[in-house]
């Protein structure tokens, strides 16, 4: 190991959960970089005709893709508010502690609300949406 | 020191004016995908369905392909970026961190390709 100082220190830091939510971003970042793969499937599928079409929902339709798609949505949604966090501090705003943190929760309520919504209407039983 | 001019000394090792090149398409792609992203959830949402026929009847609309075809790629130009840093991050190894750059790289490309190829042929073969 190399004997000069090495950044970033984490083992210093008393553990705060903003940062929990900034390694998130990456995770999620790399889970929907997955995802993009299969909107493209997707797509193609769709481009392929029925038969592929009718193929690729009897693969995506087995539960527990229902529940990674599901996952995808959040971290959608969460990659999402947490970008535009990012965003207002590539501007300059919003670095004391007490705005990282109010943006902090802020990010998170948006991501299990509209997650919440979202869900339910993508997922709702047949006939429910109209 | 070497010989040569003093320009010639500093070419090809200083700012090429590019420093901020991937910091700053990084938040382009961001800024671009807000609305493009809020579009296609919304537009799923509105489906009648998820059948064969509605959805390749909605991927037909002509803003509708287009619109998907910037989705994509710029989803696909925001992914590579954000992939690269998380590669040049955690993978070490000289050899291995190359070849998962380029792996990366031309992964993105292909989805890229595969997903404009996929709308296109939608919006052409259903009109």
């Amino acid at each position: 190991m190399a004997a000069r100082p090495l950044s970033p220190h984490l083992s210093v830091y008393r553990f705060a959960y903003t940062m929990a939510l900034s390694i998130l971003h990456r995770i999620t970042g790399v889970a929907l970089a997955a995802g993009l793969i299969v909107l493209v499937c997707w797509l193609m599928a769709i481009a392929g005709g029925e038969a592929a079409y009718a193929r690729f929902t009897a693969v995506m339709g087995q539960g527990l893709l229902q529940v990674v798609l599901a996952g995808w949505l959040l971290a959608f949604l969460y990659h999402f508010a947490n970008g535009i966090r990012h965003l207002f501090w590539d501007a300059g705003y919003g670095f004391e502690k007490a705005q990282a943190r109010r943006s902090a929760a802020i990010v998170v309520a948006f991501a299990v609300v509209a997650g919440g919504v979202l869900l339910y209407l993508f997922f709702c039983p047949e006939g429910v949406r109209s | 020191m070497k010989g040569g001019t003093a320009l010639g000394r500093v070419l090809g090792h200083g700012s090429a004016k590019n420093g901020v090149g991937h910091w700053w398409m990084q938040r382009v792609t961001a800024v671009a995908l807000l609305p493009l992203t809020i579009w296609f959830l919304a537009s799923l949402l509105a489906l009648h369905g998820f059948d064969h026929a509605s959805v390749a009847a909605w991927i037909a609309g002509p803003w509708h392909a287009v619109l998907l075809c910037l989705l994509v790629m710029t989803l696909c130009s925001h992914s590579s970026l954000g992939v690269q840093v998380v590669i040049e991050d955690y993978v070490h190894g000289h050899g291995l961190k190359i070849a998962s750059l380029l792996l990366s790289n031309f992964a993105h490309v292909l989805v890229a390709a595969a997903g404009v190829f996929a709308v296109l042929k939608v919006a052409f073969v259903a009109n």
